[in-house]
């Protein structure tokens, strides 16, 4: 036997309430990972690819409300725009619903030249342009399904139909495009959009999701986004424009909001754990007392009979804690893809890891604090005597 | 025979709220090396609280007792606690076991104290089960043993630091005559085979006829000695 088979055959001494009280804190730990996973898919950037010199016109209403391709021109027409182009959400299901990824129609050599940033072979894109079904992949998503250039893609379209009903949308894959490097790569699907407009039910036709404006004054980027927007300002399509920066500082405040929810809902956790475990830890000193004076009896000291009970609870923690991480690991093996087909990604960092184990250790003190003081005060004749 | 515990005008008082209670007085006693001594006396007479200061358990109020040649008094906490494990082997009324452990851990645990390997952790601990007629319970916790069967895991464990000094209070008091019997015959044994030095509390005039030398109190103060 050794200290460590003594604090761990102590910890089981009511083996009920130390597997509830394990058990409560590995589903701490546990969610703790999952929201850091969640926290870090939104924080960690989102879909939007940002641009300086880029604007974003949306349906001023809703993401939802189309507005007609036709103002397109207009919008080349405004003083500073360089140019324009334009996407659809186009979504979809590939085999199966689980295997989300975004899916976009645009016209080709104007998204790649809008979006240059984006690394694509000129055959390819060539391919792309000249392909009436034809569709481009980020290279993660490619890889992701084991794609090949030339492979028919199966969309089963869920908000939109063919023209004739059917709702099986086929593209065939021309070409794989990669990200900046250094840039986090996601999962895009980009499908021409002029076969898009042609085979799409009736109501959907000329109709696009979102304009992206390139500037060629970018100092200007406010006044140009207030020229767009009262152009449209009394039609049927009003929209509302705002610079990619804006949109991704409207999104990172979302973000920042989703990072203190979670740290609120972790604080409360962590707080009922502490509050819950420190209780059973009391309490299962109070039934010891007189085998802490027997140890003392023996020989411990005050500060080993002190290190062993504080010892307990670490363990106790560190334990519910590794296994906690061990089952979000499990889990993303499990449903990681789903998660990750909802969120754009989720992962766990090294740093996640570490604030968790960080955090184990800590609550293991706290709540090992007092009894472990408790103890060491313990003189030996008076626990004696409690018996 | 070298005297073993030496103890001088020593003096026990606690304090409780604005009450003291002089719980001993005067107490002057020698103990040789290899003497069985049984301590008698009415309860709160402070037999108990005399043999705690004989084990180095809590400090005289006043006085000194020397164990061994050392002096308890100026010790610190910690060096007594080194000494305890050391010099002194203590068994109890109620056995003092820990639940959780099998007997040979529970015999191991003064060894923890200890640089020994474990593999001679648990061969000592095997050795003193022997000793006390328990090596085939070794894998038996507490709760599954009867009660002189948890007294001789008891006395295995104050016997495997190997110290030359036993201080056991009412080590009988909790066990029917006959097994009662069996333990003061093993304590007489390892008094006579192996030399223990032991100190034994007890209420039971049959329990100090095991022993060399009886010493009655009363009162907090030594009254009578009678030797076998």
């Amino acid at each position: 036997m050794s200290m460590f088979g003594l604090m761990w055959a102590n910890l089981f001494r009511k083996r009920t309430r130390t597997v509830l009280t394990l058990l409560s804190v590995t589903i701490a730990f546990l969610l703790f990972m999952m929201l850091r996973g969640v926290a870090g898919a939104f924080t960690g950037g989102g879909f939007n690819m940002v641009g300086t010199d880029r604007l974003v016109v949306a349906p001023k209403y809703s993401i939802v409300d189309p507005l007609p391709v036709s103002q397109q021109q207009q919008i080349a027409n405004v003083a500073g725009v360089d140019a324009v182009t334009h996407s659809n959400w186009f979504g979809g299901q590939y085999v199966d619903p689980k295997n989300f990824f975004p899916k976009f129609p645009v016209v080709p050599r104007e998204h790649f030249d809008l979006y240059s940033e984006l690394k694509i072979d000129p055959e390819q894109l060539d391919a792309f342009a000249r392909t009436r079904t034809g569709a481009v992949a980020s290279r993660d998503l490619a890889e992701k399904f084991a794609w090949q250039i030339g492979d028919v893609i199966p969309i089963m379209g869920d908000i939109y139909a063919m023209d004739d009903g059917t709702r099986l949308w086929e593209f065939q894959l021309v070409g794989i495009f990669d990200y900046p490097d250094g840039e986090p790569t996601r999962n895009l699907f980009l499908l021409n959009y002029q076969y898009f407009t042609e085979a799409v039910e009736s109501w959907a036709k000329d109709t696009v999701g979102r304009w992206t404006v390139r500037l060629s004054e970018p100092d200007r980027a406010e006044e140009i986004a207030r020229n767009i927007d009262d152009l449209f300002e009394n039609s049927q399509n009003p929209t509302r424009t705002a610079t990619e920066d804006e949109y991704s500082r409207q999104f990172a405040k979302q973000l920042g909001d989703i990072g203190l929810i979670t740290t609120m809902i972790m604080g409360a956790v962590f707080f009922t754990i502490i509050l819950l475990t420190g209780n059973t830890m009391t309490q299962a000193l109070r039934e010891r007392i007189p085998e802490l004076a027997v140890l003392k009896t023996l020989g411990f000291t005050d500060t080993g009979v002190s290190l062993l009970v504080l010892g307990e609870a670490l363990l106790l923690c560190v334990a519910g804690g590794l296994t906690g991480i061990a089952l979000a690991f499990a889990m993303l093996f499990a449903v990681g893809d789903t998660l990750e087909a909802v969120l754009g990604r989720f992962e766990y960092t090294a740093a996640s890891v570490a604030a968790a184990v960080g955090l184990a250790f800590l609550i293991g003190l706290v709540i090992g604090g007092v009894p472990a003081m408790t103890a060491r005060r313990l003189t030996i004749v008076d626990a004696l005597r409690a018996r | 025979m070298t005297e073993i515990v030496k103890c001088t005008d020593v003096e026990k008082r606690f304090v409780k709220g604005k009450e003291t209670v002089e719980v001993l007085t005067g107490i002057n006693l020698s103990i040789l090396e290899q003497n069985f001594v049984a301590l008698m006396g009415p309860s709160g007479s402070g037999k108990t609280t005399l043999l705690n200061l004989i084990g180095g358990l809590d400090h005289p109020s006043a006085g000194s007792i020397e164990v061994g040649g050392q002096n308890l008094n100026d010790m610190t906490d910690k060096a007594l606690a080194r000494w305890r494990s050391e010099h002194v082997g203590f068994i109890f009324q109620f056995y003092n076991l820990l639940p959780v452990l099998t007997a040979q851990r529970n015999v191991e645990l003064p060894l923890l104290l200890t640089n020994l390997s474990r593999k001679q952790r648990h061969e000592n601990a095997a050795v003193a089960l022997e000793i006390v007629g328990l090596a085939d319970r070794a894998r038996h916790k507490p709760g599954e043993l009867s009660g002189g069967q948890q007294q001789r895991v008891a006395i295995a464990r104050a016997l495997v630091a190997d110290p030359k000094l036993l201080v056991c209070d009412e080590p009988t008091g909790d066990l029917d005559r006959e097994t009662a019997d069996e333990i003061l015959g093993l304590l007489e044994v390892l008094n006579r085979d192996h030399g223990k030095t032991i100190v034994m509390v007890t209420h039971d005039p049959k329990a100090a006829m095991h022993a060399s030398k009886t010493l009655y109190m009363d009162k907090g103060k030594l009254v009578e000695e009678v030797t076998a």
